[in-house]
């Protein structure tokens, strides 16, 4: 099955007496262990279809189907609850809650979820584990390297065991060596576990980490 | 919640001022309302204390105490209407003292009765008091004699009883001829003869409003016949007092209200992104907001406690003539007071939680 089928999506915006496209008519296949990078100027349209990719925006028209679920058609509630438990998020900014240790900033997406028990904590303590981070668990945002919070920020990311991790800018604010092992960390993450991936990025000195690369340009996208 | 819980825990800076405003606001409240307490249990304690239901005045007192004369053939008339069960006279002298032997004056309202006051034994014999307990605070002690009024009329005072001070005065609770006695020296103008007193307290065996009616027709109008619910809301100045207060209290409520309110409204400002990743994350914006009240109420509650015991600090140092009582029921009516202004003032934020995009976390 795939991880994610957009069909024929369409995303306009009203400007006044105007209508701005944002995504227009975008068709889109993802294997369920496919990394697609996704490049293409500022304002190209990458974001929405992220977005709606996602289910933090909804189409305009189309389809968009994550793992089997029709998303399109959800409302703002069960949206809420298929962000919770299919989808990972890894922002450009990273976004960690600045208050929570590394290892609260993971069980926040099970908290959430309302499944904040021994399991969860053990997935926890695996992920940070496995990101090298064991003994920064107990540090707070602040304490930690760039490095170690977009590390954090990939352990959150892939808590809730999602069918679709979704990356936005995850080297922009990085210098190059630390942005190609931080694609290293997040490529060799997403596919030891067989899940796909979006990785929007403007660098594209970083899409051979991705199988595959598509350019958006005006809200089409172009294989 | 847990979120919320985690950051007052670990950021408890973060809610400093918001937390130092309400602790002032909790004090206000505090005192604002042991004053309006001390007022008003001051001066009502007689009235509260009757185990009657009914005062009856003389008509033209308008309904003061100080003012009403019923003497012996109009008493009889209201013992004698339907639905009286038993009329008590009571009669209030304002007197000066002085503690045999000692220097300095005090203030007293000397109490003559005949019964029926709640917690008060049967009148002592003549020349004897059962004092206000809040004549302890002013010097007197057991054992003393107080002098009172100009003929210096001798009391000694045999026992103490609680709550039965009016308008601020400790009461000194004596048989009739005593007090009238007093009432002569005090107020030469206003002595009354013997059997007469300024009011009756009516044990009623039927309903009390008809009651009254009835007293006061008996006595084709000679008589005002209140409800002591009502006598009390006569007395001078009492529902002034309890409108005022009430009124400054009502307000310091909004104020709080307005400072949850706002502080939290800057804090949802300040974390709108934060939010907005939380909710891309998956919150929903009841969680988000169920946080915010969270806090609103455990910052509310630390206000309290904290503005509680400063409250009782400063009370230790109000000199005694500031009639300040800090009851529990107060305390309780303050503490589920700002609660609930916690709750109101914190949803303020609710519409602009649920606005915050979660698309916002992207770009």
């Amino acid at each position: 099955m795939p991880a994610l089928e957009m069909t024929d999506v369409r995303k306009t915006y009203r400007s006044g007496d105007s209508e701005v496209v944002a995504l227009d008519h975008a068709s889109l296949t993802l294997g369920d262990d496919e990394i697609l990078a996704l490049v293409g100027p500022s304002g190209s349209g990458k974001t929405t279809l992220l977005s709606i990719a996602g289910g933090l925006l909804t189409p305009t028209e189309g389809s968009v189907v994550v793992g089997g679920e029709e998303i399109s058609a959800l409302d703002a509630k069960r949206l809420t609850r298929f962000r919770r438990e299919r989808v990972g998020f890894v922002f450009q900014a990273v976004n960690l809650v600045p208050f929570l240790t590394a290892r609260e900033n993971l069980l926040v997406v099970a908290e959430l979820g309302r499944r904040d028990g021994r399991a969860a904590r053990r997935r926890a303590d695996a992920l940070l584990d496995e990101l090298g981070l064991s003994d920064r668990a107990g540090s707070l945002p602040a304490q930690l390297s760039g490095g170690e919070r977009q590390r954090v920020a990939i352990g959150r990311a892939l808590m809730n065991e999602p069918a679709l991790v979704l990356v936005d800018e995850p080297t922009s604010a990085l210098d190059t060596k630390l942005g190609e092992q931080v694609m290293e960390l997040i490529t060799s993450e997403v596919k030891s576990r067989s899940t796909a991936a979006i990785i929007v990025t403007h660098d594209t000195r970083m899409t051979h980490y991705a199988d595959r690369t598509i350019e958006i340009t005006d809200g089409v996208l172009v294989a | 919640m847990r979120i919320a819980a985690r950051e007052l825990l670990r950021r408890p800076g973060r809610f400093a001022i918001a937390g130092s405003a309400l602790t002032l606001l909790v004090i206000l409240l505090l005192l604002l309302g042991g004053l309006l307490d001390g007022l008003y249990l001051g001066s009502t304690g007689l009235y509260r204390q009757q185990e009657s239901e009914l005062v009856t005045y003389s008509a033209t007192s308008r309904d003061s105490l100080l003012r009403s004369r019923i003497d012996a053939d109009l008493r009889a008339v209201v013992d004698a209407t339907d639905g009286v069960a038993a009329t008590h006279g009571v009669g209030i002298a304002l007197a000066g003292y002085r503690i045999e032997g000692e220097e300095g004056m005090g203030d007293a309202a000397v109490i003559g009765y005949e019964g029926a006051i709640s917690g008060v034994p049967a009148p002592p014999p003549p020349g004897e008091a059962y004092a206000d307990r809040r004549l302890a605070a002013a010097g007197v002690s057991l054992g003393d004699t107080l002098l009172l009024g100009p003929e210096r009329v001798p009391l000694t005072v045999v026992g103490w009883v609680d709550d039965v001070a009016y308008l601020l005065q400790g009461g000194l609770l004596v048989e009739p001829d005593t007090w009238r006695r007093v009432l002569a020296s005090a107020r030469p103008d206003a002595a009354l003869a013997p059997g007469a007193f300024q009011v009756l307290a009516v044990a009623t065996d039927g309903d009390p409003a008809a009651v009254a009616a009835a007293i006061d027709a008996a006595t084709g109008g000679a008589t005002s016949t209140l409800t002591v619910d009502a006598a009390i809301a006569a007395l001078p100045g009492v529902t002034e007092q309890a409108t005022t207060f009430t009124q400054i209290i009502t307000v310091t409520f909004v104020v709080a209200g307005l400072v949850v309110a706002l502080f939290f409204a800057f804090v949802t400002v300040e974390r709108t992104a934060l939010y907005g990743v939380l909710k891309a994350i998956g919150a929903s914006s009841g969680q988000i907001f169920a946080g915010l009240v969270l806090q609103a109420l455990v910052v509310t509650a630390g206000a309290v406690v904290l503005g509680g015991l400063l409250t009782l600090g400063v009370a230790q140092i109000v000199p005694p003539g500031i009639p300040l009582l800090l009851e529990p029921a107060r305390a309780g009516f303050v503490a589920a007071g700002m609660l609930v202004t916690a709750v109101a003032g914190g949803s303020v934020t609710l519409r602009r939680v649920i606005r915050i995009d979660p698309a916002s976390a992207i770009g």
